[in-house]
Order: C-alpha cells, then structure tokens, then sequence
C-alpha cells in the first residue's frame, strides 16, 4: 500500500536566531522513520541551507516535506525578490554581492550548489520580485 | 532490598522510589515513565550521563560498584584514580599522603588514570591530520557523549575518533609495567575509581572494544569518604610510602573542560553539560557548523570534576586541580620532581593498541524498523497530538505529550492515561470515576492518593 506524510513549516524572513528551527523539527521526524543514517545527513544539511536561504533572502516562506516509501522530497517557497538568473547562481561561489561586499564577508554564495549536492535531483522555479520555489528530491533507494 | 537494575550501571531502589517526575523530565533521551508508582527505563536508550541521578528528590537512584572487599582476590591491588579524586581534597592535604592513605586501605599500588594524556595528546594530533574526512573528529574520551550520539545523533558517528580513552591506556600501561616487574598477570587486579556512571558502563560493556583492561570499579564518593576517614584519623607512627610517579602538569588537568581541546593544534572547541552538547550537535548535524577540527564534547558541567559521583564543588575541584598543575610547573622550574614515569616505556606497545573499531549506531528513537510502518506510526501520533494537549505535565507517567502519543501506538500506553483526556471521557460518561482513579493508580501506585503526611514536605516528613 503506496503511504504517504506531509509536513509543513512556516518560516519567517530575516530571523536568523530561529533559521535551523524548522529543519530540527523535521530532522526529529525524519530519525523516527528509520531512514538510513547517510539520507538523514544529506537532507539535513539541505533543509538547513533552503531555511537560510529564506530567512537570509525572502520575507516569508515555508518548507514543505512531503515523505514516501521511495522518496522525500521538500518544497521551499518563498515570498521575495526572486532569483534573476538561476544558472548563474547554482554556479559554486556565484553571488549578487559586489566584491566589495563581499570582502567584507557578505554574500559567500554558497547556498544553492551545496543543496544540489546534497540532493538526488534539485528543481528551482522562480520569478523576480515575487518568490522562489525549490524542489529538493532524495531518492531512499 | 528489591532493585530493578538499569542495564547500565544507574539501578532505581523501588522501594526507596516514590515515583514522582523529576527524572523523567530531565532524560536528554526520553528513557524514563513511571509506571505502579516507580520510575522505569528503557534499557536500549539509556545513555548513563546520571541526570536522573542529579535530580532525585530521595535518591533512589543509585550507581552500582563493585564490592570494595573484591581488591583483595588479588595479590597485586592496584587503585587507578582519576586526578578528580585528589581534586576533592583540601588543598592542605598533600597528594602522597592521599596515596598513602590508600595503600593503608589495602591497596599495594595508586596509578592516576591520566598518566596517558601525554601520549593521547600526541596521537590525538596525528589522528586529526590523518583523517581529514573526519572534520570535526568528535572526541571519544566521555561515554555518556558516545552513548547520546550512538543514540540521538547516529548520523554523525563517522566523526568519532577511534582511539582509546586514557582510562584504558593508562590501564594497559600500567599493567605491563607490574608484569614487566615479574607479577603475574592473573595477580594484578586494576580497578577503577570513578567520578560517574558512564565511565562504569564503558568498563563492563566497552563500545568499539571488545574488553576492558579494568578488573573492577569504584565508586568515587564511596573511596573518598573512606580515604577521608583515614586521612582524619592521623594518629600514626608510620604510614606507607607510596611511588613517586607523578602527573604532568596538563595531564593533571586532562579531564576538565578544555583540558583535550587546548591540546589540539588545530582549530578545537570544548563543550560540557549535556544539554548544552545536544544543542550543539544538532547544528553539527544541519550543517550550520564548519571550520572546526576537533570537538571535546563532555556530558558533565565542568566535565569529570562535576560527575554524578563527586563529592566536593565542582568548581573547587577545578581550582584545586589548577592549582596542582601551577605548583608542578614551579617545581619543576626548581628542579624538583624529575622522575621517570613508567608509561614512557611502554608508549609502542600502546600506540600499536590505541585505536578502537568503528561505533555502531543505536538509533533507539525509530518507531519502526520497517519505514512504512514508522511511517504510519508517525501518522498516529501526529493524529493523537491533536487530541492532547501540550501541557507536558507528565501526569500520564510519561515526560511529555509527544512521548506519550508514541508510547500508544508502541502499544506501551492508552490515551486514558491523560488526566486531560479522562476529564473530557468522564464529562460524556465515557469513563466511570471509578475506572479513572484505578488508570490513575496504575501509573502512581495504589492509594497513592490517599492522605499521607508522612510524605517529603508533608506535616509529618519523616
């Protein structure tokens, strides 16, 4: 019998005392499947990443985490300014932030690709100045 | 007297217990409810850190050791203390003569369990350089902190360093050494003096290691109160003259708080208290930590010096510690104190000995082994959280309403057990008041509701 859950975070935009919250809850969820322990760390990380992400960059979003017994996969909506050119920031080090800015320590540009490579397939829709949606899938075989 | 041993070395005294809530809502795993009106564990989960034991209003919960009397089935008894012991002493009170005072007890030899630091230190540092895929390598030396990430944080195991605790190198050390002095094995019996009960569960079920060098364990409090004793009683003519094998001065301050991490020639941090490790370790787990090489993690505030079975102030302990160690750097600037210490010798023997396997995950808090019927399980207990309230008031004998839903669909508990849910039974006539007292009784013990003043706090506490 085909069996699914779903659960559904809401995440407030530039609260960074609280981003990771809504992944730790998740991950509690995730340790009470029995899922294998390396899937458990890679969707860790990617949640973490996709709640940064909002909370760095959105004004309000959700993650949604929809779990079967052949995947999981997590939806990360956001209400904001939207990505412009999504190549260009799945590129590893890419960043909006001018090297000035960056020299200072802002905008590392890191976020994206690191979610990539922890999930099994990575799919970003997205329009400018209204919001992003990720779709992180992690394949359980 | 009737104990229900923990599968560890934590035993509950039903008949000192008088089931009420304390340790089962400071469990950092969730492994206490109360049932008949006593406190019960789930073995599997138990990670030995002694919260429970911290907390208990009539302590109840107890630490079990050896029989003191068990030294003497052997011809060569050796104490192996850690420097916590000599750290519960008034600092007027030289460390030989606490040697002394426990070779008067029947001891024939006192090693202290950090004459391994030294070597540790070296091979810590080789460790991390070696095993870069390791980062942060997650230091093994409590196992409490084993435990709790076998247990809660499986997932990061990868990061643990397999070496040996100094407890057991010194150990082995120090066996070689009296066998290199033509004893015999079988005579030498090592045990162990220790300042809380994980160190004990890492002696009679070792993790990573197949058996312990240790032939027994002490309880810390228990010796000190002995060795105190002895030490009061001072009316002597002549006392036993112990070795001069002496610490140095950071392996006298091993097993404190930074006493490894500043150590370590790379990026490190120190952690203690177990709360404060969890909270840690979940933004390990999420990624949100990078940089760092190397994690002291200790289940203790102020590590050793605060263990379950010390005595005195934890910060005393520390300050006296530091102390010793300032006062061997002076003499050692005087020239005093050059002695050879044993382990020297031995340092290839135990190098070749110092690793420990890979630590196997326990990953206690699944609610199924199978992942569809977890999940279904899941689904339950969202659904039953709907119907409880969230006040985590721990009247039902479980340490929260989350805890309880899952005790239900593990067939462990019934929704009838929340006194919120039985109000509401009651209100339609689901449930006669009858029936709810007795549900009330099973959890907290027969006429447990009945007046008692003899009860802690009561008119006539006794």
């Amino acid at each position: 019998m085909f069996f699914n859950m779903q659960l559904t975070y809401e995440i407030a935009g530039g609260d960074f005392g609280k981003a990771g919250y809504a992944s730790s809850e998740i991950k509690k969820v995730l340790k009470k499947l029995n899922l294998d322990l390396r899937i458990i760390k890679k969707i860790a990380v990617a949640l973490y990443e996709a709640e940064v992400n909002i909370v760095a960059h959105a004004y309000r979003g959700s993650l949604t985490v929809e779990i079967d017994t052949v995947k999981i996969s997590v939806k990360a909506q956001d209400e904001g300014p939207g990505i412009a050119d999504i190549d260009q920031a799945m590129t590893e080090g890419f960043s909006t932030a001018s090297a000035q800015v960056r020299e200072m320590g802002f905008g590392a540009g890191m976020g994206l690709p690191n979610i990539k490579k922890n999930a099994d397939e990575l799919n970003i829709s997205s329009e400018v100045g209204k919001g992003t949606e990720l779709e992180i899938i992690t394949y359980l075989k | 007297m009737e104990a229900q041993t923990f599968h560890h070395a934590l035993t509950i005294l039903t008949d000192v217990c008088i089931g009420c809530t304390h340790c089962m809502q400071v469990c950092p795993t969730e492994a206490l409810r109360v049932k008949n009106g006593k406190a019960e564990l789930f073995d599997n989960r138990c990670v030995d850190c002694g919260e429970c034991m911290r907390v208990c209003p009539v302590n109840a919960i107890i630490v079990e050791q050896d029989d003191f009397s068990e030294i003497f089935k052997y011809k060569y008894r050796v104490a192996l203390v850690p420097s916590v012991f000599i750290g519960q002493f008034p600092r007027d009170i030289p460390t030989r003569g606490i040697y002394s005072a426990l070779l008067e007890q029947g001891f024939t030899h006192v090693y202290e369990a950090e004459h391994s630091a030294e070597l540790l230190r070296e091979s810590i540092n080789e460790y991390i350089t070696e095993y870069e895929d390791k980062w942060p390598v997650i230091s093994t030396f409590c196992p409490a902190v084993v435990r709790l990430i076998q247990v809660r944080f499986p997932s990061l195991l990868d990061h643990m360093m397999q070496l040996k605790p100094p407890l057991d190198l010194a150990a082995m050390s120090y066996k070689k050494h009296l066998i290199d002095k033509g004893h015999n094995s079988d005579d030498i019996g090592i045990f162990y003096v220790t300042p809380c009960a994980a160190k004990i569960a890492a002696v009679k079920s070792p993790v990573g290691d197949e058996s312990s060098p240790i032939n027994g364990v002490i309880n810390l409090n228990f010796l000190f109160n002995k060795t105190y004793r002895t030490l009061k009683n001072n009316d002597r003519e002549q006392c036993p003259i112990p070795e001069k094998e002496q610490l140095k001065d950071f392996e006298m301050t091993w097993t404190l708080t930074s006493g490894e991490s500043t150590h370590v020639n790379r990026r490190s941090l120190a952690i203690d208290g177990i709360h404060n490790v969890i909270e840690f370790l979940e933004k390990l787990e999420n990624g949100e930590v990078t940089n760092f090489k190397f994690l002291e993690l200790r289940a203790c505030d102020e590590s050793c010096a605060g263990g379950i079975l010390t005595v005195e102030n934890r910060f005393l302990t520390r300050d006296r510690l530091h102390n010793r160690a300032k006062q061997y750097l002076k003499d050692v600037s005087e020239g005093k104190r050059l002695h050879n210490k044993s382990i020297d010798q031995y340092k290839p023997y135990l190098k070749q000995h110092i690793n420990i396997k890979s630590i196997p995950a326990r990953s206690m808090l699944k609610l199924d082994e199978d992942m569809g019927e977890a999940m279904k399980k899941m689904e339950r207990v969202r659904n039953l959280m709907c119907f409880l309230p969230a006040i985590d008031c721990g009247a039902c004998g479980a340490p929260s309403c989350q805890s309880l839903a899952e005790d239900i669909v593990q067939k462990r508990a019934a929704i009838s057990g929340c006194v919120f849910i039985q109000q509401s039974m009651q209100m339609k006539n689901k449930l006669s008041n009858d029936h709810a007292l007795r549900i009330m009784e099973k959890t907290w013990g027969e006429n447990r509701f009945d007046k008692d003043c003899t009860k802690k706090g009561a008119k006539d506490e006794s």
